[in-house]
């Protein structure tokens, strides 16, 4: 084999003496656990540094988009809890977006603040979620106790709230599908009464820990311009110092009622985005908080016969109610033609649907943007320079979840 | 080809004007789903700058969709981008549509956005079966690598100086063709074939 001198890399690290090095290929993932599911990435080392990484993706590729197009709007719902697997309440949310865009149709309000209060939770446990795995990928293994125990208490009330914990399907075209319990009030105002000083358990682990702040400050850093041209969203955008949000760009459901900011990072590195992210669930805190507030009356679904299902009881005894409920189950209901493009702020980043009806019941061609295929296209960018353990906090910053990055 | 002439018969000089029957206005009929984006601004600029390749522009629940041709759209895309009135900084998404019955077979849709100006534009361009190829945007915006590698990946459609043009969901040496097309089966194609679904 020939040896040769190491090429020098832009955006490293001080590098090291140089040592004569032989170029190395190294095969990380599928099966490795910090890889968060099934994710190869063909890393070319020069020692420990890499030069090189390609990412190959599709282990998880279920062909969603395909099976969209054979099956009703309302039956496309359960197939978005198994995109982002972790967070399903906000898939449903976006995807329901989307086709309310289609239809043009608007939701009671109460129906929206229900939307916005379980959106925040969601967004909550997603970033609790990120925090516990991205820490057990470094290394301190504390934090992930601690963040699961309060994930794990949310996930409760999506229990009581629908029946199950992650697969939820909660979010239906035209509303919800069921009203908050007393319970669940009073639950989550117990929540938001603890989760502040939660937060500061975990800046005392994190926030002074040597390990930590070395293996974050620095790290995978990426410059708003390049994160903009690379069409990165979410927290990963907004620590290069990006002001994006859809919830404020575009507001939807009862975020422009309430009172909250973004918070944006400076440098573009993943501290930065480890700090957006705890800002983040103060803010959404905030949100659920004046949400339950102001929380009105009124219905949590809308009545559209021809797009929602009627109520139970009122299929049983009206006869027009129980032909509607027969078409919708049959055929479904017929979008106008059309194409739209709905984006949602999930906690990831974009989430957004483009949908093409020919005025059928089922979408003539629905294709879904996932920010985690499209953050995995500037993870070359990223990760070039840096050493071979921080590829593994490179993964953890995306937050990645196969199962929306391959669909 | 004998053309009648207008009977006259029935009119006479002096008829009395009938006052017109008042007829109750009739309701508001809704606006149009698509009403024509030509006056859009946005569509405006593209047209004034290339008469040649802007084709129609439509408006649909307020996004604004401009149909082009092919020849032009790395162009038209490097003006989107460099225009300081446009400034579309942000690839929101890149994904293509199998219109199978129609003569020009495929169109690719790119969605994009400005961070400044805060405006979005979708741009659409058909491409026939036997010549499925446009350029590539990666030169002007870096993120459309992934997303134009998935679209060759899912219907087929190549793109000219991309710079790694190869599938990305799907193995590599997957050779049953292209998932979304609409003809092929959903169940799948070769082995695939043999698996005994209910239809």
């Amino acid at each position: 084999m020939d040896v040769k001198e190491p090429p020098k890399v832009d955006g490293a690290k001080e590098s090291l003496p140089l040592l004569k090095t032989e170029e190395l290929l190294l095969n990380l993932g599928p099966q490795h656990p910090s890889t968060h599911g099934v994710l190869k990435v063909l890393l070319t080392l020069e020692g420990e540094k890499v030069i090189k990484s390609v990412p190959v993706l599709g282990f998880l590729h279920r062909g969603v988009e395909k099976i969209a197009e054979t099956i009703t709007y309302n039956q496309f719902i359960p197939h978005t809890d198994r995109l982002d697997y972790v967070c399903a309440m906000y898939n449903n949310f976006a995807y329901v977006r989307a086709v309310e865009k289609l239809l043009g149709i608007t939701i009671p309000e109460r129906s929206e603040y229900l939307r916005t209060i379980v959106a925040e939770v969601q967004r909550i446990i997603g970033h609790l979620f990120w925090l516990g795995t991205q820490a057990l990928d470094i290394g301190a293994m504390t934090v992930f106790f601690f963040t699961f125990r309060e994930r794990e208490y949310l996930l409760d009330l999506f229990d009581e709230l629908c029946g199950a914990r992650l697969t939820t399907s909660w979010y239906r075209v035209g509303g919800v599908e069921r009203d908050f319990t007393p319970k669940i009030i009073d639950d989550l105002y117990k929540f938001l009464e603890d989760f502040p000083s939660k937060i500061d358990e975990y800046n005392t682990l994190l926030l002074n820990n040597r390990i930590w702040l070395g293996r974050t400050k620095d790290i995978a850093v990426i410059s708003g311009e390049d994160a903009v041209a690379f069409g990165l969203s979410g927290p990963t955008l907004r620590g290069s110092g990006v002001d994006y949000d859809l919830r404020k760009l575009s507001p939807y459901g009862a975020y422009d009622k309430v009172e909250w900011t973004v918070p944006l990072g400076t440098k573009g590195d993943t501290y930065d985005r480890y700090w957006i992210r705890i800002e983040e669930m103060k803010e959404s805190s905030k949100i659920i908080k004046q949400c339950l507030d102001q929380l009105p009356e009124g219905d949590y679904i809308a009545y559209l016969p021809q797009i929602v299902v009627p109520p139970k009881d009122r299929v049983f005894t009206d006869m027009e109610s129980m032909i509607y409920q027969f078409k919708l189950f049959t055929d479904g209901f017929r979008a106008p033609e059309g194409d739209i493009y709905c984006g949602t702020e999930a906690h990831k980043g974009e989430l957004g649907f483009y949908i093409v009806s020919q005025g059928e019941g089922k979408p003539y061609r629905l294709k879904i943007r996932s920010p985690s295929f499209i953050h995995m296209g500037a993870f070359d960018h990223m990760a070039k320079g840096y050493m071979i353990a921080d590829m593994i906090t490179i993964f953890g910053t995306y937050d990645i979840v196969m199962g929306e990055c391959d669909r | 080809m004998s053309q009648e002439p207008p009977d006259k018969t029935q009119e006479t000089p002096n008829k009395p004007v009938e006052e017109p029957k008042k007829v109750p206005p009739p309701p508001p009929k809704p606006p149009p789903l698509k009403v024509s984006g030509e006056e859009h601004p946005i569509a405006r600029k593209v047209r004034d700058a290339f008469p040649g390749g802007y084709i129609s522009a439509t408006l649909f629940r307020a996004d604004i969709s401009i149909e082009i041709k092919k020849e032009d759209l790395f162009s038209i895309c490097l003006l989107l981008r460099d225009d300081p009135e446009l400034d579309f900084d942000y690839p929101v998404h890149i994904s293509s549509v199998d219109y199978l019955r129609e003569k020009v077979r495929f169109e690719v849709v790119y969605e994009f956005f400005s961070i400044k100006k805060k405006h979005q534009v979708r741009i659409k361009t058909r491409v026939t079966e036997d010549d499925c190829v446009v350029d590539s945007v990666t030169p002007i915006w870096k993120g459309a690598n992934y997303l134009e590698r998935e679209v060759y990946d899912m219907m087929g459609i190549r793109f000219n100086n991309h710079p790694d043009l190869k599938r990305i969901l799907l193995p590599d040496d997957y050779e049953e063709g292209y998932p979304l097309r609409k003809n092929f089966p959903v169940q799948g194609r070769g082995w695939r074939d043999t698996f005994d679904f209910p239809h």
